[in-house]
């Protein structure tokens, strides 16, 4: 891990994240600040770690909309400055970026964004490069580690040469992608901050302002021009113009090499992808009348290259497109090197993989292998908060249902969580919708809703939802599920938790004291206290007005790392009677901790030994009292 | 990329989050480049903290970085930590020169142990990957592991053994070589435990 600030280059073993951080310590970064959230987060735990042996400030922020704005912050008193996030939190940041864009900035400032084509790891797909376009943005996309640090290290010069926010977009695939890379020099700061106020940041006047930001984008435009970040490999009158950008290129470069395409394909790789350096794609534009598009999400290359094509007219003549508009390249998910050869041999009608190995054995094991559904991890508080949920609202009976968020506990759409959650989008949306649901009993709503939001997620945007409740009298009940970390994305510190991103302690933030200031009862206890949480939240559904119960207990991943848990499960063989017992196999088909399995030979239930955690929760739910729970003997 | 040399070296390492899948292609990372090579290493992962399923890539290779992911059936190696989950690269990256190296015991999706789906019966999958790849070895890791001290010292064993493979380029010594500042003193004596266990199974069944 030193080698990420190990002063002098040489060839190290770097992933995507890591090269971004390492590239804007070559910068010289000084000030750095994100928002947790994957495919992007170990941008900042890179950088964090960074901090110990470098003079640099890097912060996990609130959520992203501050991590942005105080990196602004460190530009306009002139320090080199970087913000990173995922593609939600370019949404959360976008009505100040949107605004900041006509203002400009100082100090080279780079927001990084990490878009999760397929959403490997997200609630939904989406290509926050369309912001770069909203927003008159410069855009830099790398397609291997290695671009990833020049071009990281390069964003803040160009930053600085025209004075605004610069965009480096990754995607999942690079983020997560360990390369051998060179590394260079890393550039100490010797930042000295200061704001001369005779340069006040505003928008105004507006209009003034818009076209001093476009002249800023025709300085890059000009700069993109010659850039060594758009390169062209091929033949010089290719019978197809192939134009990608990110990961896809290396697809590309990969299935021409393999299909021996090469004397028919041509690969321009833009890296500079907003705004499009005009004059470069003039020329290759010209070289073939078949012209394709590569590239992860959106058809953003293909848009704005069709829409400079049309400008251009008769200098390039007319073409015929193949990408997501023409139906040759999927419009949704994630490219792979597979998809992009079946792409080619439809262009070339070149026999495809059929008839072949892959038929055979999709053949041979069509549909006999199970799906691997998510599920939360042995000794998961969630599974402990959801069971408890799902009792109380049977108890209820009034067909009531849980308003989500996002987090791990987002799985409660999922059998893993009894599939209680019954709706999830964005950080803190499960508060607001509450808001709705609890002003419509006046128009005859009886429907019981619960609330569930993590401790993160309620710093992060759950707040605002709760005011509103107390403001306009909405009958909310809030359960927090705090399990004292970010732990989703890998266990990052929050304000609640008393320590920074650079292992300085704080003093916590109290989600109690916060409630309370509100105007909510507040009430905190253990989910693992399973048949106490359940009677805990029928008794709150059954009141009225704000309510928050706080649902308290340590991520059982983070429990295992400090020691784990005190217990060693069974099931006892002579007390479980299987199938004779009515209970339906309860402790597996419906409670599902992968640390309980069927032995379908015994017809008995059994601890998973290599899975169990030993939190002891499902004592509390065998009608038989066969799980039996001891003390782990040292 | 000539094929002459059997580079690029496209191995695959595929199981269920918390097997130390993602630390294992690291290792394997790391001892490569200290050996000249280039490597790139794609991991796949999203939710897999959460019982979901891992798959590294790793491609190793003498000039130039290969793209993170191995094109479709052009796996050199498979190291399979869990059986259910290397059956399911089998149709996309497998061919009938490829050598698979898998740990028999499963890990029961969630819908498996509610009794929803089966799981594949042991003999089939084992069956299956013997009629489908070049060469086969299926043992029982996580037991060799339990015994070592915990199921999580099966990574060391299957890159123990993955480095006994005729060609490969790294060797036993290389790899406790990589381990070395990764692992704790206190672990580290235990790690090389696994990965002499581990070299040992495909030497003793290539004697035999």
């Amino acid at each position: 891990m030193t080698m990420i600030s190990e002063k002098t280059g040489g060839i190290a073993l770097l992933q995507g994240n890591e090269s971004i951080a390492r590239g804007a310590l070559e910068a010289g970064v000084t000030f750095c600040a994100g928002y947790p959230g994957n495919p992007s987060s170990e941008i900042i735990e890179t950088l964090a770690k960074a901090a110990k042996d470098l003079p640099i400030y890097v912060e996990w922020s609130v959520n992203e909309k501050v991590a942005f704005e105080a990196a602004t912050a460190a530009s306009y008193a002139g320090c080199r400055a970087l913000a990173s996030m995922k593609q939600n939190g370019v949404n959360v940041i976008s009505d100040f970026l949107l605004n900041m864009t006509m203002s400009g900035t100082n100090g080279g400032l780079v927001l990084i964004t990490c878009d999760d084509p397929a959403g490997i790891s997200s609630t939904n797909e989406e290509d926050a490069r369309l912001f770069a376009r909203m927003g008159g943005i410069p855009l830099l996309e790398p397609a291997t580690a290695q671009e990833a640090i020049e071009m990281t290290k390069w964003a803040f010069e160009l930053s600085e040469a025209i004075k605004n926010v610069v965009i480096l977009r990754s995607v999942s695939r690079l983020s997560h992608t360990r390369s051998s890379v060179q590394t260079g020099l890393i550039t100490l700061s010797d930042a000295q901050p200061f704001f001369d106020t005779s340069k006040p940041y505003h928008t105004f006047p507006v209009v003034a302002k818009h076209e001093a930001r476009n002249q800023k984008l025709d300085q890059a435009r000009e700069i993109f021009e010659t850039s060594h970040f758009n390169t062209y490999e091929g033949p010089e009158a290719p019978e197809l113009l192939v134009i990608s950008s990110g990961c896809p290129w290396n697809y590309a470069a990969e299935a021409v090499e393999l299909m021996e395409l090469g004397e028919k394909v041509g690969l321009l790789k833009i890296g500079t992808t907003w705004p499009l350096p005009v004059r470069l794609l003039e020329k290759y534009l010209k070289i073939s009348d078949k012209i394709m598009f590569l590239e992860e999400v959106e058809p953003f290359l293909e848009d704005n290259v069709k829409s400079l094509a049309a400008q251009l007219g008769h200098r390039v003549g007319v073409k015929t497109y193949y990408g997501k508009m023409s139906g040759a390249v999927p419009s949704c998910g994630e490219l792979t090197p597979g998809l992009v050869m079946k792409i080619f041999s439809d262009i070339f009608h070149l026999p495809g993989n059929t008839g072949t190995y892959k038929d055979e054995i999709d053949t041979m094991i069509a549909d006999k292998l199970p799906v691997r559904e998510f599920g939360f991890c042995p000794g998961c508080p969630h599974r402990a908060s959801f069971y408890a949920i799902k009792t109380a609202l049977a108890w209820d009976d009034r067909n009531g249902f849980v308003s989500g968020d996002i987090g791990c506990y987002t799985m409660g759409i999922w059998p893993t969580g009894f599939n209680q959650v019954k709706s999830v989008h964005a950080m803190g949306s499960g508060s607001g919708l509450a808001c709705g649901y609890g002003k419509l009993e006046r128009f005859g709503f009886d429907q019981p809703v619960i609330t569930v939001c993590g401790d993160s997620t309620f710093f992060h945007a759950g707040i605002p939802g709760l005011v509103n409740a107390k403001f306009n009298g909405a009958d909310i009940f809030l359960i927090i599920l705090d399990n004292s970390a970010t732990a989703m994305t890998g266990f990052q510190p929050h304000p609640g938790t008393g320590i920074t991103a650079m292992g300085d302690v704080t003093e916590p933030v109290l989600i109690e004291n916060i409630c309370r200031s509100i105007g909510a009862d507040v009430e905190v206890t253990d989910p693992y206290e399973l048949k106490e949480t359940a009677e805990r939240i029928y008794r709150l559904m059954k009141k009225t007005g704000p309510r928050v119960l706080i649902l308290r207990r340590k991520c059982a991943l983070v429990q295992g790392r400090e020691g784990g848990f005190p217990f060693n499960m069974h099931v006892d063989p002579n007390k479980c009677i299987g199938e004779d017992c009515g209970c339906g196999r309860y402790c597996t088909r419906i409670f599902r901790c992968p640390g309980l399995i069927w032995n379908s030979i015994t017809g008995k239930s059994e601890i998973d030994r290599v899975i169990c955690a030993g939190c002891g929760i499902c004592v509390d739910i065998c009608p038989q009292n066969a799980i039996i729970r001891e003390g782990k003997v040292e | 990329m000539s094929k002459a040399d059997n580079m690029p070296l496209n191995l695959i390492i595929t199981g269920v989050g918390g097997q130390g899948n993602v630390l294992a292609s690291q290792i394997i990372g790391k001892a490569v480049v200290k050996k000249g090579f280039r490597v790139t290493i794609g991991e796949t992962f999203g939710l897999s903290q959460r019982g979901g399923a891992v798959m590294s890539h790793v491609r190793i290779s003498k000039n130039k970085n290969c793209g993170p992911l191995v094109p479709p059936n052009m796996a050199n190696i498979v190291i399979g930590l869990e059986p259910l989950e290397t059956l399911r690269v089998l149709a996309e990256y497998g061919n009938r020169d490829a050598l698979f190296l898998v740990n028999s015991r499963p890990i029961y999706p969630l819908n498996v142990i509610a009794g929803e789906v089966e799981y594949p019966d042991a003999d089939w999958i084992k069956d299956t990957l013997l009629k489908s790849v070049k060469k086969l070895y299926w043992m029982d890791g996580t037991a060799k592991a339990i015994e070592l001290g915990g199921p999580i010292m099966l990574n060391m064993i299957m890159l123990g053994a993955l480095c006994t493979i005729k060609n490969f380029p790294i060797t036993v010594d290389d790899l406790k070589g990589a381990i070395k500042n990764i692992f704790p003193d206190s672990k580290l004596k235990a790690n090389y435990m696994a990965i002499n266990v581990g070299s040992g199974i495909i030497s003793v069944e290539s004697k035999s």
